[in-house]
């Protein structure tokens, strides 16, 4: 007897709650931007604003408030000072320490004045703030690019509606990807990018599962109604969705709990993504396919 | 498309002995000699972010390259123009990259497009005004010319980066141009990484000058500078004191010698106080011109400048013939080690900046990499476990495929030299997604299949046609995505992608084709009545 964690012939009604969904989508898209806007933009790191990040590790306990007091009166003096892990602290400016000697008198020469020589530097990574905002305007045109062409192949493997159902279902996760990052004041990074393309590459994988079944039931039923196809195809592939959604979710979870601080903010975004790029495979891309088909026959309507 | 069994299974074998032959390297460290030669050598290259080790992305000042070849232009310039008799005054590099020259004679703009023609095909006017008796000229590099300047610039700066970094001796070192005048260095595991940066951002321009000893130092230095004269400034450690300061000097401009005609260079010890200096050697036409300039400047000091900077101004007391010199000055011995090794890599064309420098340490690289892995690892076994749970035999299966889809993208990335990053392996867990995915859908159409009461070959069969029609669609998107993301992103975003790209083609092998295999083996070979899935 083999596991079923979803019973053949579950039928529950999805269309029937899509505008609960949408209300509850378009909720947490105003949050999500309100947010960012209230946080004048997104906390950009270093990668994309330029600055230093400089990481150090303590032979003993220390406190953020010591390192401050430690580096009062030097460049470093409104630097941003946060702990991260164990006796070790992430020093951020948006000053570019290139020069040895700069770096010396502003962070070694101070810290071993208190410390003595207790700690160590472990990365020192530093962002001219030209190499920031290509790498801001490249990683958008490589993203918005990328959006395109999977329209384009959507749209000729399918069909526009479903291709725009797709996108916007991306555009969606992405949109609750950045605006918790930013709730959550976590710092937007490369790593977070990654994330970002992690959850773009999930949800469309997941969406298309679901539009493919959508697809296939439309031929095989053309006379049945558009909304009771999608609640037969949502129902259908129900299981391998959460199947799915679980397997992925309980891998990053463990990179979330063993991955270390490294990775820590880069998993939990993966969390937050993994959640609403299967949501909105169901709720996000399947309204918008039925609203193109009302608006269609609505238009053919008018043609009689 | 394969029909026959054993067709497949040669094909599932040999593709996965492939990716375990270029693997080899990268599990197994030491390769006992009589192997080592027929084996792949190089192991999967981890990036900086999981290594340790330094980033640093250098831009090229192509303008001031431009500059300087102006510069050195404006000067020969000054010779053809009095060579065919124009009149002309006032000639010298103005802003940028162009000269301006006065020209006194009306018929002067003719004799100087004459001139340009013949001798400097590459420049061009690019402005006349009417002056007081004649009229202003402003010349520039011809805008086509320019470009190819500026590329030759470029490629000339990668070479010889390169060139240093070898010789200064770093393991696996990558030197990539980016953009138009941009350079990617990535050193792994770097020990002194302020010392790596001097030396590969140092332009290294060594020029020997003769010092002016007939104009007075006091009036230049009161902004009097003769005509043809620069000041330029000498480092001196006061011996009993050990304090460095400052001298300057009055050096004729013109460079009677430069770096480039050094055949090798490399570090002595003095006798007297133990002091490293750099000793110099010229190729044979560097000799000959060094002979004929020492010997026409006997008695006069001979300003030996680096980087602007005067490092010794000794007496020529005689003509020099053999074609040696020797720089001397404060050094450790580090530092005139590092000289040696930029002399004898050559001087850069053009300054560079330091746009973005990253040095990541390597106790925190190998922390990272080591939870990174753990973490990959446990989140790996959920799955296995889970498949094998929901799906028993069927699991198992896809568990297999799983796993020699992560040895195949491995594999890929070291017969490619491919750079593992962070974003990296989050490729390599969205393809782990992906694959498990694909299986999930093959065995829920199979189970569908199964309940409508068809047999087990016809449930297997059906069951992947349906699936695969899903399964392509989201691979292929996926795939196409990527190669946006490639096209047009930069490198942690290229990593992503291709490890995402690999991933996903890995898949498709393994989910669709290899799980196909073991099945249609198992139906094949073995009475079964009921399918474990």
């Amino acid at each position: 007897m083999s596991m079923e964690l979803i019973k053949p012939g579950i039928h529950l009604d999805f269309v029937g709650k899509m505008k609960y969904a949408i209300t509850f989508s378009v909720i947490l898209a105003v949050i999500a931007i309100a947010s960012i806007i209230f946080h004048g933009g997104l906390n950009l790191g270093i990668d994309f604003a330029g600055g230093s990040i400089i990481q150090i590790k303590f032979q003993k306990e220390v406190s953020a408030d010591q390192i401050r007091t430690a580096l009062k009166s030097t460049k470093l003096e409104n630097s941003t000072i946060q702990q991260f892990g164990e006796k070790e602290f992430l020093i951020r400016t948006h000053e570019s320490f290139s020069d040895q000697k700069v770096l010396a008198e502003n962070l070694e020469n101070p810290l071993t004045a208190v410390f003595n020589k207790d700690y160590e530097i472990r990365r020192v990574e530093v962002v001219g703030s030209k190499v920031g905002m290509d790498f801001q305007r490249k990683a958008l045109f490589a993203v918005v690019l990328s959006w395109i062409a999977m329209l384009i192949y959507i749209t000729w493997r399918f069909e526009f509606r479903y291709a725009l159902g797709g996108i916007i279902a991306l555009v969606h996760d992405v949109l609750i990807i950045i605006g918790t990052v930013s709730i959550f004041n976590i710092e937007f990074t490369l790593s977070i990018l990654a994330a970002v393309f992690f959850i773009i590459g999930f949800s469309i994988n997941d969406t298309i599962v679901v539009l493919d079944r959508v697809r296939e039931n439309v031929k095989l039923n053309p006379k049945q109604k558009l909304g009771d196809i999608i609640n037969m195809s949502v129902n259908q592939t129900l299981s391998r969705t959460i199947l799915t959604s679980l397997t992925v979710f309980l891998t990053v979870l463990a990179l979330w709990k063993f991955g270390g601080a490294v990775i820590h903010d880069f998993a939990f975004s993966l969390l937050v993504g993994v959640v609403f790029g299967t949501y909105s495979s169901v709720f996000i891309s399947c309204p918008i396919v039925l609203l193109f088909e009302n608006l269609q026959i609505s238009k053919m309507k008018r043609k009689k | 498309m394969f029909k026959s069994l054993k067709i497949r299974i040669a094909i599932t074998v040999i593709v996965c002995l492939t990716a375990m032959y270029f693997l080899i390297p990268t599990f197994i460290s030491n390769i006992p000699s009589p192997w080592n030669q027929y084996l792949a050598k190089e192991k999967i290259h981890l990036g900086l972010d999981l290594q340790g080790g330094m980033h640093l992305v250098l831009e090229i000042d192509t303008d001031k390259a431009l500059e300087a070849m102006m510069e050195r232009t404006s000067n020969d310039l000054k010779e053809s123009l009095m060579d065919n008799k124009v009149r002309f005054r006032n000639l010298g590099k103005a802003n940028g990259a162009t000269i301006s020259l006065e020209l006194t004679d009306s018929a002067g703009k003719t004799a100087l497009e004459n001139v340009l023609r013949d001798k400097y095909p590459d420049l061009e006017i690019a402005d006349t005004n009417p002056r007081e008796n004649g009229q202003l000229v402003t010349l520039k590099i011809n805008d086509k010319r320019a470009i190819e300047l500026k590329k030759l610039t470029v490629e000339h700066s990668l070479e010889t980066i390169r060139n240093r970094v070898d010789q200064f001796g770093i393991a696996e070192p990558e030197i990539i141009p980016e953009g138009d005048n941009r350079i990617l260095i990535q050193l792994p595991g770097i020990k002194d990484p302020e010392r790596a940066k001097s030396l590969i951002g140092k332009t290294a321009l060594l020029e020997f000058k003769i010092v002016d000893e007939e104009n007075s130092l006091e009036e230049a230095l009161h902004g009097n500078v003769p005509e043809g004269d620069i000041i330029a400034y000498g480092m001196r450690t006061d011996k009993s004191t050990g304090e460095r300061g400052s001298v300057p000097y009055l050096l004729k401009n013109k460079a009677l010698l430069t770096g480039a005609s050094l055949e090798t260079a490399k570090v002595q010890i003095a006798d007297r106080f133990g002091e490293p200096s750099v000793s110099l050697k010229f190729n044979s036409q560097g000799s000959i011109d060094f002979e004929r300039i020492t010997g026409e400047n006997v008695r006069k000091k001979l300003a030996i400048v680096l980087d602007g900077v005067v490092h010794s101004a000794p007496v020529i007391e005689d003509r020099i013939s053999g074609g040696q010199a020797q720089i001397t000055g404060t050094f450790t011995m580090d530092e005139a080690r590092d000289l040696a090794i930029v002399l004898r890599a050559g001087a850069l064309p053009a300054p560079v900046n330091i746009l973005e420098e990253r040095t990541v340490g390597p106790s925190l690289g190998s922390d990272s990499i080591r939870q990174g892995i753990v973490a990959t690892l446990i989140g790996t076994l959920f799955v296995i476990i889970f498949m094998i749970l929901y799906y028993r035999f069927a699991g198992s299966v896809a568990d297999l495929a799983l796993i020699i889809n992560i040895f195949l993208v491995l594999g890929v990335l070291a017969a490619f030299r491919a750079t593992l990053t962070l974003p990296g392996i989050a490729g390599l867990l969205l393809t782990v997604g992906v694959a498990v995915d694909a299986n999930i859908l093959i065995f829920e159409r199979i189970r569908e299949e199964l309940r409508t009461g068809k047999t087990i070959r016809l449930s297997l069969e059906t069951g992947y046609n349906r699936a695969f029609i899903t399964i392509i669609d989201t691979h292929i998107t996926g795939i196409v995505a990527a190669v946006f993301l490639i096209m047009f992103g930069t490198g942690p975003i290229k990593g992503f992608a291709v490890t995402t790209i690999i991933g996903l083609l890995a898949s498709l092998f393994t989910a669709v084709f290899v799980t196909r295999v073991i099945f249609d083996y198992v139906v094949w070979n073995f009475n079964i009545k009921k399918l474990s899935i």
